[in-house]
């Protein structure tokens, strides 16, 4: 480097005002970055998480779960998790902001009662539904027999547990949803209706034509953060039925804590990790871009 | 014309209503369950007729809640405080002075923020055995900032960027202030908006947090609400009634606090708008 150059580069430097960020740097470095970089490297060994020896292996780990019909179902049921809260929380949520975003009386409770689930913790939130779904007991079982039908083991029907982990992840993150439609709808201009109606167009145009383009930056951001929140589920599942029966209603959270914790295979855990970033790093950029390209042609 | 829009009306208020009884069908079940006795099986639907005030009693002895509403309590009021002293001291620099040192900074916090902290959970278990700080509070308040650091600097170097004006601190720096005197004494007390709505949104999922918790705080005495409360559901899956009342009482705190500042929380949350 010649002096002018090395000059340039400590003026630079100085002024990055470097020592002013330093303290969060480090703490990412070392509680996030060097983890997670070390987390790929385990990914390659058969290491078991407790002893002070462990093997290279190579690509082992990654064939065993490209093998393992584990994955498959986990990764599904993560997918399920992720794209159907998204969907119905996107749903909802605009169809609660529309309502709500009219002169009526009910509006200021209704928006109260929507959004509360937000600030409660997802594990409490599992287990108030646990109460509602439960097999002995459980409030919608009553209902049932009140109806002469039979009880449901709705909790262990593999068929039905996913479905009721999204309607719960649903239920307490449609306020977010709500909130944030509700505030893209408040920022467009009232005259663009008055014209519209002018004009003599129907509501439903008045939606297709004005509000959904208008709405497209509220769309992104709901999109990326309920995708990205549906694919780390872990607390409700958790509380609902532990991942079961089986693997039956596992997400990839719960399923690396599972073989990290319970099967001693932090190897082959730190695999599926690997795994989990890459498809929420897929997942959340795409809906990005796709939903940026929308808004720019809005 | 008139009747009309008056029928419609009372149609989207009637919406509006049964909307809001469904969204409060599980609290109305947690209460009815919380507060029924022990060999009271009658369906949770109905009300009991003798309050059981004791299920309270019980659940806050057996699962030590005290302490554990004073270790959610410390852990997320010292986290919260950290996070926006390092994180707005961090978002500075990175808003104002554009080095290519500082965007590749602003850009390494920026690709953090889609990391799952779950996916370095081994590595991070191993990396908190080795420097013995397994169940103490430090670790799950290093824990807490170093996850959400990147969306506070993210946060404040945008609000600072779009919102602060340059001259002012230039005006301090001529009159002769240093870096951290025009930090401290100009731009931070500016930040007040986007340091409400950090503190919001990083108590919420501090106070809620459960997957760093279960890993790093198992031992009794460093227990959180969440813990706490996992542990109790294990105990007495059999005895809803008593899980009921732990729960109520695990919320509660946050409940009254959002019932109180609501508008703030709906505000914050939204316009931070990232879940944990």
């Amino acid at each position: 480097m010649n002096s002018f150059k090395r000059k340039k580069f400590q003026s630079s430097f100085r002024s990055s005002l470097w020592w002013m960020y330093a303290p969060a740097v480090l703490l990412v470095c070392i509680f996030i970055l060097y983890p997670f970089g070390k987390g790929i490297f385990i990914s390659f060994t058969n290491w078991n998480g407790f002893s002070q020896t462990f093997d290279y292996i190579g690509l082992d780990q990654y064939k065993r779960m490209l093998a393992d019909s584990d994955t498959w179902l986990v990764v599904k049921n993560t997918l399920i998790y992720g794209i159907g809260s998204t969907l119905f929380q996107n749903i909802v949520g605009l169809l609660y902001a529309l309502l709500l975003n009219q002169s009526i009386k009910m509006k200021a409770f209704t928006r109260t009662v929507v959004y509360l689930p937000v600030i409660i913790s997802p594990l409490i939130m599992g287990y108030i539904w646990y109460f509602f779904f439960a097999y002995q007991g459980g409030a919608l079982n009553d209902v049932l027999l009140l109806l002469g039908l039979d009880k449901i083991n709705s909790l262990g029907n593999p068929d039905m547990n996913i479905w009721i982990i999204v309607f719960v992840n649903t239920y307490q993150f449609v306020g977010i949803a709500m909130i944030i439609y509700l505030a893209g709808l408040q920022s467009i201009p009232r005259d663009f209706y008055e014209a519209a109606q002018i004009d003599g167009s129907t509501p439903w145009q008045q939606f297709k034509n004005i509000t959904l383009p208008l709405l497209m930056p509220s769309i992104t951001i709901n999109m990326v953060i309920n995708i990205i929140g549906g694919l780390k589920l872990f607390d409700i599942v958790i509380a609902l039925t532990g991942g079961g029966p089986g693997n039956a209603s596992q997400s990839m959270s719960t399923f690396m804590y599972d073989l990290y914790f319970s099967r001693q295979d932090a190897g082959y855990a730190a695999t599926q990790g690997v795994l989990m970033a890459i498809i929420i790093l897929i997942l959340s950029i795409t809906a990005l871009v796709f939903f940026k390209r929308k808004e720019v042609e809005a | 014309m008139v009747y009309e829009s008056i029928r419609k009306k009372r149609l989207l208020t009637g919406l509006a209503t049964a909307i809001s009884i469904v969204h409060l069908i599980p609290f109305y079940i947690l209460i009815t369950t919380s507060l029924k006795a022990k060999g009271d099986f009658s369906s949770k639907w109905i009300f009991p007729s003798n309050w059981s005030w004791s299920n309270f009693q019980e659940a806050w002895i057996m699962a030590d809640l005290g302490n554990a509403l004073w270790n959610t309590t410390i852990i997320t009021f010292v986290s919260a405080l950290l996070l926006i002293f390092i994180g707005s001291m961090a978002a500075y620099p990175l808003a104002r002075r554009k080095t290519k040192l500082n965007r590749f900074i602003f850009m390494l916090f920026i690709a953090i923020m889609v990391i799952p902290p779950l996916t370095a959970l081994v590595p991070l278990y191993q990396l908190v055995v080795d420097i013995g700080m397994m169940n103490t509070h430090e670790i799950a308040i290093l824990n807490n900032v170093a996850a959400y650091i990147s969306l506070t600097v993210f946060l404040y170097s945008g609000f600072i960027r779009s919102t602060i004006p340059k001259e002012l601190e230039e005006a301090a720096r001529i009159d002769g202030a240093g870096t951290l005197a025009i930090f401290f004494r100009v731009v931070f007390p500016l930040l007040k908006p986007v340091t409400a709505s950090i503190l919001i949104i990083s108590c919420v999922f501090i106070w809620n947090d459960y997957q760093f918790a279960i890993f790093f705080l198992q031992a009794e005495e460093v227990q959180t609400l969440t813990v706490a409360l996992s542990g109790f559901f294990g105990q007495n899956s059999n005895n809803l009634n008593l899980v009921a009342a732990a729960a109520i009482v695990a919320m509660l705190p946050m409940v009254l606090l959002f019932l109180f500042l609501q508008k703030y929380f709906i505000k914050g949350l939204s316009s931070g708008s990232i879940k944990g």
